[in-house]
């Protein structure tokens, strides 16, 4: 199968505008990823499963995963005057990387039997109902999942024939697959809580309160 | 004080039926099929519209076993995570371990000991066939066989269960397979047991199949019901049997050879209708494909360890990464995504349960068939709740 910068070339070639970054992976066996824009992504994926040489046509696995916003350390070596003589100082430098959330796809070619191309796209922010674009109008398969990924992530994925909830009820507030999300703690009610308990109950009271 | 008390929700509703020009010209039915349906093998709901007998609209509802496996996998460890596995697909416990280990040591680059992955081959292969024989004997109780080939079949998955319980001291949550080979050796005197077992199978299924496949009720129930075009399966990201009962030559044991699979001599079923009774068809000569291999890995089995001694399971940090990492299940494609910050804990650990796709058409092979077909149709799926709500 064609490697990534290979696809990459042919999709930036086949869709007008598109900005496609190729995320590294570490892990020795792992497949690198195409990175999407939100905006071209429904194109790309169009042309994924009807190109003759790649025929993506399988679209086996959909998945939100939650990047909150987080502090980058790095440490980088900076020439500085020091009392008069030039030196090399290393020095800490932070960086705020805003959080966002990502959608995944892991494409395989049932008609010609190799994969996996994985495709993300991110959203813009953490915000409730961020929004991403669907692709079950490509892949019929990525309906439930998709529906998951809005359930469980609060990703708006919009183009989506019918995006409700669909492990948790109607009417539930919060989506639990974020790192940020805290469990309700009445599900198992102490009269007098301690420890653990108390600590999880103090995050769902105002401060005066104190469980 | 109201001395009427409350009415009781009704779980059915009335809706009108209405001509393309806007005329009511009848009445619709909606009800609640499920969760506590015998039929739905497990808490499954579908919302059912009905005109006189006929479906005309139906949506499943989820989620009356869901857990949330996925988030407290990302609270525990990776071996933790190890028994929660055993829970997902309940009756194929074996199988589910199987895919997890194959998708950690992936993402942290561990080898598995020759005779390990024999074991592996010979534990996925007995689940297949206890599964597809236990999916057989509740399928035709869908249709109203009650009992007979049920127990026949529960008869011999309590052979392989004892096989699995001998080995692993569990029936069901066998939680045998770890990162790096299995959890504990198979004897000889184990293997002679299952020797003994896999040889006596073809025959089994050939009372079962005399039970069956000819029998004139089964042919009128499933011929030409619940049928799926190739072009919606491929589509629609179906696996497994209901991939292959359409006609699609699609096996991850041979597209993607995992573990050892390469060196085995077996065929993979086709269909060509692609309606229940080629689903039960697949099945059936899947299992006897499974006896095959059974026997091959059973002849071929080497001696060595059983675990790569340089596998650590307690303290385990692979680096920073992720991998996506799949078996053919006897459900279909099992699938596990990891991603790895370094730490102790999975940072994402995702599950793609091969039942919950598979049930994406479930409306498209129940539509214009009677209600009693449905439960046929949501039978020849092969669902466990486990697994579909996680």
């Amino acid at each position: 199968m064609e490697t990534p910068e290979q696809i990459k070339a042919r999709l930036e070639a086949a869709v007008p505008g598109a900005k496609i970054e190729i995320l590294p992976n570490d892990c020795p066996a792992g497949e690198r990823s195409l990175l999407v824009d939100p905006a071209q992504v429904l194109a790309a994926a169009k042309f994924l499963s009807a190109d003759p040489q790649l025929r993506l046509d399988f679209c086996s696995n959909v998945t939100g995963v939650d990047w909150p916003e987080t502090e980058i350390t790095e440490k980088i070596k900076v020439k500085r005057v020091v009392d008069g003589v030039e030196k090399e100082v290393e020095e800490v430098k932070k960086t705020v990387r805003p959080g966002f959330l990502e959608v995944v796809y892991h494409l395989y070619s049932m008609e010609l039997k190799h994969g996996p191309v994985v495709l993300r796209q991110r959203t813009a922010n953490r915000d409730p109902e961020a929004p991403a674009v669907s692709l079950t109008s490509v892949w019929r398969g990525c309906e439930f999942q998709e529906r998951e990924v809005f359930d469980l992530f609060g990703i708006r994925l919009e183009g989506h024939p019918d995006l409700r909830r669909i492990l948790m009820w109607d009417g539930f507030k919060g989506f639990p697959m974020r790192k940020d999300y805290v469990p309700p703690d009445d599900f198992e009610y102490e009269p007098t809580p301690h420890d653990e308990v108390l600590e999880q109950a103090k995050k769902h009271y105002p401060p005066e309160v104190k469980a | 004080m109201s001395a009427v008390a409350a009415m009781p929700p009704k779980n059915y509703e009335i809706l009108p039926k209405t001509s393309e020009t806007g005329e009511t010209i009848g009445e619709l039915l909606e009800i609640s099929m499920g969760p506590h349906h015998p039929s739905t093998h497990g808490v499954f709901r579908m919302d059912v519209v009905l005109d006189g007998e006929t479906v005309v609209k139906l949506k499943p509802v989820f989620g009356y076993l869901h857990r949330n496996h996925e988030k407290i996998a990302e609270n525990i460890s990776y071996l933790g995570s190890m028994p929660y596995t055993d829970r997902l697909d309940y009756f194929c416990s074996m199988t589910n371990n199987w895919a997890y280990a194959l998708t950690v040591e992936k993402l942290a680059g561990l080898p598995v000991p020759e005779r390990a992955e024999y074991i592996r081959v010979i534990m996925a292969e007995l689940t297949r066939l206890q599964n597809h024989t236990c999916l057989i004997g509740f399928f035709v109780q869908d249709m109203g066989a009650l009992g007979t080939p049920l127990m026949y079949a529960f008869r011999e998955r309590e052979k392989i269960l004892d096989l699995f319980e001998s080995v692993s001291g569990a029936r069901m949550m066998c939680n045998y397979m770890r990162f790096g080979g299995v959890r504990c050796d198979v004897t000889p005197d184990w293997l002679a047991q299952a020797k003994q077992l896999v040889d006596g199978y073809s025959r089994f299924l050939d009372e079962f199949e005399a039970l069956l496949t000819q029998n004139e009720i089964l042919l009128a129930r499933t011929q030409g019901v619940g049928v799926l075009p190739r072009e919606l399966v491929v589509n629609a990201s179906l696996t497994g049997p209901m991939l292959r009962a359409a006609g699609v030559n699609y096996d991850v044991r041979k597209v993607d050879k995992y573990g050892i699979y390469g060196r085995f001599d077996f065929k993979v079923p086709l269909g060509e209708h692609g309606d229940i009774y080629d689903r039960y068809l697949v099945r059936v000569l899947e299992m006897r494909e499974s006896v095959k291999i059974l026997q091959q890995a059973l002849r071929d089995i080497p001696s060595g360890p059983v675990m790569d001694p340089k596998a650590k399971l307690r303290g385990f940090r692979p680096k920073a990464g992720e991998a996506y990492g799949r078996i053919e299940a006897p459900k279909g494609e099992l699938g596990f995504y990891l991603i790895s910050d370094g730490s102790a804990n999975p940072y994402r650990y995702r599950v793609r349960p091969p039942s919950f796709i598979n049930l994406t058409v479930l409306e498209d092979m129940c539509l214009g068939h009677r209600i009693s077909d449905t439960v046929v149709i949501l039978g020849s799926v092969d669902i466990v709740l486990g697994e579909v709500d996680r």
